[in-house]
């Protein structure tokens, strides 16, 4: 499998008028990125007051990672409250939560989804048989199967379902029967754009700049400073899996 | 049997096999495509019929360990129908789920790179260890083994551990409120013996050859269907009653079950067909091989409707209220039919162990328990 040719990291120009929590962000990654593998521990704060539902990080995960029809990292939920004329609509974004305790790691029959000293929750696409049984065992519904779908039209496959995903670093050439194709898929928070200095993708598309992305090992970080507001929480704790993605109210 | 009966079957046989062929060649040009199931639904007919068919081998284990293990006499020509069945039913049930696997050719992987805190992991290993053990009671009740007795009684803690730990497979999903239930192992474990029984006794009901042994052996087994419906009936009752009393997260589901656009499939096929009528007809069958033999195959032929029942119900509730209507996919849905491919492939199955069923009684020794105990009787 040939590894992902990927474009230098640009310099960050001066930071532009509401762009300084972007450029803080980034400055914590690379700063994080300094520390072994196992003191980081990635986390994101999604502030659900400032989201618009406008589903840029839905798409923008689309595009980064090359998803083909059916399998989605992070749509957004929305929910509709009251009755005319007193009525009210909230929105809420579900990436991966990566969790503390996955409900998903101890089901894999071969070990091929395992939790990464970073705390990101990765699959091991050549490993994994496609049994599908991590995808029952996830309470938050956040992993997706890839049936080897194309956005095909009048029995042609388009350019779109040709291009290789670049996940966990990799070039992954979108061919029958071979991996991702048969395998559960699930977000990794844009690993392989983390690990060149970059912010996932559904952070960096965020117009109205809801979601925060950041090492909660360190504490002067902004999502460690987010994450510990009165006002985070994170989805059915109840299920104690610990996810590291925290929601504002 | 008649030899338009006959005839009749041959042609349903060869309708299952060219259908069911043409659905695994699709299957293995086409991946997972044809199917219904989606990211929600993610396990299917496939996972259904899986643990319909390893239900029935566990249950016939079971019903040979009680001739072979704990010496029951008026069993005694299930014996070897029955270690057929259990050997057909493995087959049949891991040829369903291998073919419901993402890379088929990595099934191997389990067994190279296994991890124990996965139930499905112990699941294959189990059935390792049972398909090898049930090869050597074969070749040692073929042989008449002094070892019979020891290996029947080694077979049984394990078909008990890998028929309840299918239900524990379910159990221990947290994640789905249905599933996640401590009576599953048991209900599993009576739904084994149930099916493996509907099935005996209709092969020992329809058998050309009757004896007062396969008589005695088929009223037995009528009695142990009887008893076996009410406890199943009264597990599912105890199931039920609880999740739709409490209104825990199992409510929506149930509900659906009962009163959703399947409950024919709960309440016709299941409770009726599969229950209420065999039940009568054993009742009032007085000896009566035919409705003997017909309220077996109506008892295992329905019970897939309860596998059905438990698989795909408990995924059709939202883990995340909303979650369906966030991106629109006719994978992302919490709904769920079967496509023709997937019924092709129940098709296939079927058509196979019923062939593999044909030769095993065409070209095994399986009446020599019931021969040796009518002689034994005379004696």
């Amino acid at each position: 499998m040939e590894q992902a040719n990927l474009v230098p990291i640009p310099k960050l120009p001066p930071a532009g008028a509401g762009e300084s929590m972007i450029h803080r962000m980034l400055e914590e990654l690379r700063r994080a990125l300094g520390k072994p593998v196992a003191e980081r521990r990635w986390g994101m704060v999604i502030d659900l007051r400032k989201c618009v539902g406008c589903q840029a990080c839905t798409i923008a995960c689309i595009t980064e990672n090359k998803l083909p029809p059916g399998v989605v990292y992070r749509p957004v939920i929305t929910e509709e409250r009251g009755t005319f004329p007193n009525v009210s609509k909230s929105f809420l974004p579900r990436p991966c939560m990566q969790c503390e305790d996955p409900t998903c790691v101890p089901v894999c029959p071969v070990g091929a989804t395992a939790k990464r000293p970073d705390g990101i929750v990765a699959v091991d696409y050549e490993s994994c048989i496609g049994c599908r049984y991590c995808m029952t065992a996830c309470p938050y519904n956040a992993r997706t199967f890839d049936f080897g779908d194309n956005r095909d039209e009048g029995g042609e496959i388009q350019p779109s379902d040709k291009v290789s995903s670049r996940e966990y670093g990799r070039v992954w050439k979108r061919e029958k029967d071979s991996s991702p194709i048969g395998n559960a898929r699930k977000c990794t928070f844009c690993l392989h754009r983390l690990e060149r200095g970059e912010l996932p993708a559904c952070v960096s598309c965020c117009m109205g700049r809801a979601t925060y992305f950041g090492d909660l090992n360190d504490s002067t970080s902004l999502v460690s400073q987010l994450a510990a507001k009165a006002n985070a929480t994170r989805l059915k704790e109840s299920a104690g899996t610990g996810p590291v993605v925290f929601y504002l109210q | 049997m008649r030899s338009i009966t006959r005839t009749l079957l041959a042609v349903l046989w060869a309708v299952a096999l060219l259908a069911g062929g043409y659905a695994l060649v699709l299957r293995l040009t086409e991946g997972h495509g044809p199917a219904a199931y989606g990211s929600y639904v993610v396990w299917g007919l496939g996972v259904a019929q899986y643990i319909y068919f390893v239900g029935i081998s566990a249950g016939a284990f079971m019903l040979a360990t009680l001739v072979y293990g704990l010496g029951v006499k008026k069993l005694e020509p299930v014996g070897r129908p029955a270690l057929l069945v259990a050997a057909v039913g493995l087959v049949a049930g891991l040829f369903s789920i291998w073919t419901d696997l993402g890379h088929m050719g990595r099934a191997f992987l389990v067994l190279l790179r296994p991890n124990f805190s996965s139930m499905m992991t112990w699941m294959i290993w189990l059935y390792t260890a049972y398909a090898i053990l049930l090869v050597l009671l074969g070749y040692a009740v073929h042989k008449k083994s002094p070892r019979i007795k020891l290996l029947a009684l080694i077979g049984l803690p394990l078909v008990v551990s890998f028929s309840g730990g299918v239900g524990a497979l379910f159990a221990t999903v947290a994640a789905k409120p249905l599933w996640n239930s401590s009576l599953y192992p048991v209900f599993f474990l009576v739904g084994a013996l149930l099916s493996a029984s509907g099935l005996l006794i209709a092969l020992l009901a329809l058998q050309a050859r009757q004896t007062p042994a396969i008589a005695d052996a088929v009223s037995t087994l009528s009695k142990l269907i009887l008893g076996l419906l009410v406890v199943e009936v009264v597990l599912e009752w105890a199931e039920y009653s609880v999740a739709l009393w409490g209104g825990g997260g199992e409510h929506a589901a149930l509900s659906e079950v009962l009163f959703g656009s399947y409950w024919w499939v709960f309440w016709g096929v299941h409770l009726v067909l599969g229950v209420a009528v065999p039940g009568a007809m054993l009742l009032l069958a007085k000896g009566n091989k035919t409705w003997q033999a017909v309220s077996g195959l109506l008892v295992v032929l329905t019970y897939l409707a309860v596998r059905l029942n438990i698989v795909i119900p408990g995924q059709i509730t939202p883990e995340l209220k909303g979650l369906e209507m966030s991106y629109v996919d006719p994978r992302l849905v919490y709904t769920y039919s079967p496509s023709l491919f997937e019924w092709g492939i129940l098709l296939f199955c079927a058509a196979v162990a019923s062939s593999l069923l044909w030769l095993g009684y065409r070209f095994l020794p399986l009446n020599s328990d019931s021969a040796s105990h009518k002689e034994a009787k005379i004696a």
